[in-house]
């Protein structure tokens, strides 16, 4: 076997990186290097995020006190509409895959590019497109349908529904492109020596995702198409003065809503798996256990959908084989939780920020994971239903789960993408915050919830007042958590100390390339002869 | 220049693992177009399922002449285009031109045709959603038939514009010369989406003018 | 800490002698557990047949789940501590997880997870098939209201009113868009779509008013479409199905607070407050009232309660929101648009009505969404016959 692993150039000095090569800014509007548009979509989901956050903030302020705080009803309702279709749209789906997933697939797999960097560079315009339509719609008052944009009421509602489903059925086609060009490099373009089972666990997530997104997008597309005909020109398909049945609108937004959950969590399981492996300087505790589960949960995850309509009108028999397989997918979840913490056993274990993050996914997604089989509960979510229960569940796993996946993503791969390091204390203390701030915002929904707390209510009775005020509190701190966040990460841009090109010791092959990595990714065609976590003391 | 250096991209080892992976490519395109269309054919089943006799009578009320001849129309059309890239990979660059050509013609066919119906439809009142006032048939499942009949087939008919346009573009890339025996792999993947179109109409086809 | 409404002590005490709790078999003991994991996790009081078994399940999910976690945080936390880096560089042996370990863990979960899925389908099933007998209830919500209706021909707004300790069976519909009728004390829940029927029933344990939310996003009125339920002893509910219409003074005579159900309608802001009691006053002065009702029943005018951000039709079939500018429009132009079912009989109040006064009258058209108030469950319209 030979002794040299992956055929790469060593340390490049400044000047030769992708960040650099080629000059000008006009350069990185038609750039085609999948390195650049990870760059691209990760400050433009970023902004994202930061928008969808104001409106967070904004909604719990008014939630202060019953009736009116700071806005009336209408307002409120677009609130908390224009964050979550921002939240879920712009920032959600695309925040890992797009901008890590574009940086790092190729690299991974020992690609210089994409299959069809054209293509790439066209789902960044798409996106862009799907962006400003959305903001038009924002603009000219936003929706108050809530995201979900549920007939017959969205085809009633004089608020700007178009703009905004249009919006997001563009924003959905960037998506597609994204999955398909995924999906083509894992099964083209990886490198001679890398069978499937030697692939990084990201890349597997990765993938799994490129295949829900190509199949499940679609058909948001048309659900999204249908609510903008509807309202634009009274189309009415799922209208009943005309013998339409809004319950098919809710099958067909929810086949593909609920896949669309594990768009967003399967890839920052793939973050947790790069992580733990790097952190604990380990093998995964099972390779094979992950692999079967991430592929389990994109495959029955198509087969839950109808567990958001137990109390819509759904017929006692749907109800149960919902449940039932709901119960199935959480498996899946639960095997990897497992895992990971077992990957952790005679690990070698560096309390670094990715860690610290990896922790509070473990924590944050753990719970958020259990709440959701207890909704999988039928007659549980009979009481839970549209309460501020379910908000808190799914909050726990997409802002414990993946934001603070994509928050690991960030301080682990820092140093490679952009060469810098940041200051490691200062880090430490925006994940306590972070931490902190989501507990306080989310523990009391789960109380309110079970009070009986509707979610998307502007008023409510005063006895529900204490627990609103706990969470707003909350969420300024956690607010404050990130915003210390992107201080310190944008100020390293710039002013942080040089990276080397492994600073954290990873077998991971996207680590054995410079920090940051030069155009072509690689001179020669790399060959693999080892695993990516292969950390085992030398036998014998 | 050889070919292999005009057409290879820097990222691929070679030309041939290059065309596979955009066959591969495009066949997922496909895949999320079949999932496109599904979800209105699982909304046509779902409603069918609940306004039997309604959707049958309703079926009646379409054109089943015009209907027909557009199969027809878009089945000679495949063929035709399938014929163009068999002489694209002989060689024969200016018969593939006009047989795209055709084929594009054929597509505008197929346009005028549907145009016909949906004027005659408006004439009797048939409209979609709200605005339908088909005095013959009343009931609701007509309603609803009328209104996926203008989505799905309004849907399949933008999608055959664009392969209209594809077609005449990709006629005129094979009349400059652009295409080689060996490399024409934009006329496949035009191919392979100008055969979608047509299967999709093949279920459309008895969903709205043959099932009753 | 929160005060949720807590039922009166003879209540209490009555819950816990008719306790069908599954740990009833523990008597006194089994069923103080069951109310101090209710306090403490917020759940409301159990006033249906059904709440209490639904509780047991969350508190077996919830405890067990704590248990589970408690256990792999423990060891990640362990981990962090005892596997600590120590060295730069240092090694670490390939550990893999044996198969029987991982499929034994699966296969354990899974059939914990479906154990419980069990256990919660059949209780839904319970909820969801009433038993023979139960008596049939209509319920129609449309925006922002709950109206019941009742087979013997009599019909209540905002306040459904049951037989304690009978199944009752609710057949729910919506007259607009999806609405959803929830009764946190029951534990029970059913959207309200249009164009179909759907069903659930309870049993209300004891007397008492319970508070009914909406729970489906359906417009600008949505966070007060609230409701009441009012359990009777089944002699007073014979009494009101022929026509008694208790006040909150009778109630609270029968140990029924209705009034602590749910707040009224009051508008948050003291200024806001002022100008709207100034619009009712208005209102009243210059005979809008003459034709508008308040309370929701149909009368020469469309009704004020739930107009204001609503949309309505109007006789050309245009769809209009209901907002400051057509409520002007309507007082100063009033035949430019008429709702459709309307005559076109409002005069023009151009020149008759000062601008703070309009703006009076609207602020107060904005207080009157949700439930009748309190104190008139049942009230007659005024001035006359209903349409």
């Amino acid at each position: 076997m030979s002794t040299v692993e992956v055929v790469v150039p060593l340390s490049r000095p400044a000047g030769d990186s992708y960040l650099e090569v080629p000059r000008g800014f006009r350069s990185w509007l038609v750039t085609t290097d999948h390195k650049r548009i990870g760059v691209i979509f990760l400050f433009a989901t970023s902004a994202a995020l930061v928008l969808g956050g104001v409106f967070a903030l904004l909604l719990r302020a008014e939630l202060l006190t019953p009736g009116r705080t700071i806005v009336g009803p209408l307002a409120y309702n677009r609130f908390f509409t224009l964050h979550g279709v921002i939240m879920v749209w712009l920032f959600m789906i695309p925040s890992i895959p797009s901008a890590f997933g574009n940086f790092l697939l190729p690299i991974m797999l020992g690609a210089k590019d994409v299959a069809f960097p054209r293509l790439n560079r066209a789902s960044v315009y798409v996106y862009a497109a799907g962006a400003v339509i959305v903001l038009s719609g924002l603009v000219l008052g936003g929706a108050d349908t809530g995201w979900t944009f549920y007939p017959p009421y969205s085809g009633r509602t004089p608020t700007s529904v178009a703009p905004i489903a249009l919006g997001v059925f563009v924003l959905g086609i960037s998506t597609i492109m994204t999955a398909i060009n995924f999906i083509v490099t894992t099964h083209t373009l990886r490198a001679e020596g890398m069978g499937w089972m030697r692939m990084p666990l990201f890349v597997w997530t990765i993938y799994a995702t490129s295949i829900i997104q190509l199949l499940a997008t679609p058909v948001l597309g048309m659900a999204l198409l249908l609510v903008a005909l509807d309202h634009a020109f009274r189309l009415g398909v799922f209208d009943p003065t005309v013998g339409g049945d809004p319950i098919l609108y809710q099958h067909l937004f929810w086949f593909y809503s609920h896949p669309a959950v594990y768009i967003m969590i399967l890839p920052a399981m793939g973050v947790v798996s790069e992580v733990v492996c790097t952190f604990a300087r380990k093998n995964p505790f099972s390779y094979t256990a992950i692999v079967v589960a991430t592929l389990g949960i994109a495959f029955v995850g198509f087969l839950t959908w109808g567990h958001h309509m137990f109390v819509a009108g759904m017929s006692e028999l749907d109800v149960g084989i919902f449940g039932a397989l709901s119960m199935f997918v959480a498996i899946f979840s639960a095997i990897k939780v497992f895992t990971w913490v077992g990957t952790l056993y005679r690990g070698s274990i560096s309390l670094d920020a990715p860690l610290l993050y990896l922790y509070e996914f473990l924590f944050l997604f753990g719970v958020g994971g259990m709440s959701g089989v207890a909704l999988a509960s039928p007659s549980l979510d009979v009481h839970w239903h549209d309460t501020y229960f379910v908000v808190a569940h799914f909050h726990f796993v997409m802002v414990g789960g993946t934001i603070t996946a994509w928050l690991a993503a960030l301080h682990y791969w820092f140093p490679k993408m952009f060469g810098r390091h940041y200051p490691q204390r200062v880090a430490a203390l925006g994940t306590l915050l972070v931490f902190m701030g989501f507990l306080g915002t989310f523990v009391p929904q789960f109380l309110l919830g079970n009070a009986g707390m509707p979610r998307r209510y502007y008023d409510y009775p005063p006895e529900y007042q204490a627990l609103h005020v706990l969470s707003t509190m909350g969420s300024w701190a956690l607010g404050g958590g990130l915003l210390l966040t992107a201080v310190y990460l944008v100020a390293a841009l710039r002013g942080g100390r040089r990276a080397g090109t492994n600073p954290w010791g990873s077998r991971s092959f996207e680590w054995d390339t410079p920090s940051p990595p030069p155009q072509h990714n690689f001179t020669e065609q790399p060959v693999i002869a080892r695993g990516p976590y292969d950390y085992a003391r030398e036998e014998g | 220049m050889t070919e292999t250096e005009t057409h290879l991209q820097a990222h691929f080892a070679d030309l041939a693992k290059q065309t596979h992976a955009a066959r591969f490519g495009m066949w997922t395109f496909l895949g999320s177009e079949v999932l496109f269309f599904g979800s209105l054919f699982a909304l046509y089943a779902s409603y069918r399922a609940e306004y039997g006799d309604a959707f049958s009578r309703a079926v009646r009320h379409t054109d089943l002449l015009l209907g027909s001849a557009n199969t027809a129309i878009l089945i000679t059309a495949s063929f035709l285009v399938a014929l163009a890239v068999g002489e694209l990979r002989a060689g024969s660059d200016r018969r593939a031109a006009a047989l795209l050509l055709a084929g594009a013609a054929l597509g505008v066919a197929f346009m005028a045709l549907k145009g016909i119906e949906y004027a005659h439809h408006f004439r009797d009142g048939i409209y979609p959603g709200v605005h339908y006032r088909y005095a013959a048939l009343p009931e609701e499942g007509a309603k609803i038939f009328f209104t996926l009949y203008y989505l799905m087939t309004g849907l399949h008919a933008l999608h055959v514009v664009g392969g209209i346009v594809l077609l005449l573009a990709l006629a005129w890339m094979a009349r400059r010369g652009r295409f080689t025996a060996r490399w024409h792999t934009p006329a496949e993947l035009g191919g392979l989406y100008w055969h979608l179109v047509d299967v999709v109409w093949i279920f459309l086809w008895p969903a709205f003018y043959l099932l009753h | 800490m929160l005060a949720l409404r807590q039922a009166p002590e003879g209540i209490a005490r009555a819950e816990a002698a008719d306790s069908t709790s599954a740990l009833a078999g523990l008597g006194e003991v089994g069923d103080a557990l069951n109310q101090a994991l209710r306090r403490i996790l917020f759940l409301p009081e159990q006033a249906s047949t059904f709440a209490a078994r639904v509780d047991q399940l969350h508190y077996f999910e919830l405890g067990l789940m704590s248990g589970i976690a408690a256990v792999l945080g423990c060891a990640g936390i362990w981990f962090a501590f005892r596997y600590r880096r120590r060295a730069e560089g240092e090694r670490t042996p390939r550990v893999v997880a044996p198969l029987w370990l991982e499929l034994g863990i699966a296969g354990g979960l899974l059939g914990l997870f479906l154990f419980w899925w069990l256990i919660g389908y059949r209780q839904y099933l319970h909820a969801k098939v009433a038993p023979a007998g139960a008596l049939e209830v209509y319920v129609t919500g449309k925006q922002w209201m709950w109206e019941f209706a009742y087979p013997r021909g009599r019909n209540s707004q905002g306040v459904l009113f049951v037989p304690a300790g009978r199944p009752v069976k609710l057949l729910v519909t919506s007259r607009d868009v999806i609405h959803s009728f929830y009764v946190p004390a029951f534990r029970i829940k059913q959207d309200a779509v249009p164009g179909r029927y759907t069903t659930i029933w309870f049993q209300a344990r004891t007397a008492g008013a319970y508070r009914v939310f909406c729970t489906e996003l359906c417009g600008v009125g949505h966070s007060r479409m609230w409701g009441k339920v009012v359990a009777l002893a089944p002699g007073d509910f014979e009494r009101w199905l022929a026509g008694w219409n208790p006040d909150a003074a009778d109630l609270r005579r029968l140990g029924i607070d209705l009034d602590g159900v749910l707040p009224g309608d009051v508008p948050a802001d003291e200024e806001e407050a002022d100008l709207a009691r100034e619009g009712q006053r208005v209102a009243a002065v210059r005979g809008c009232l003459r034709c508008h009702t308040v309370d929701g029943t149909p009368y020469i005018g469309p009704t004020w309660r739930g107009l204001y951000g609503s949309v309505e039709t109007m006789t050309t079939g245009e769809r209009v929101f209901v907002d400051e500018a057509y409520i002007t429009e309507s007082m100063m132009d009033p035949l430019a648009r008429i709702v459709a079912g309307y005559p076109a009989d409002m005069p023009s109040y151009q020149g008759l009505i000062s601008a703070p006064e309009t703006a009076a009258i609207i602020e107060y058209m904005k207080t009157l969404w949700g439930p009748v108030p309190p104190d008139s469950v049942a009230p007659p319209p005024p001035g006359g016959v209903p349409r």
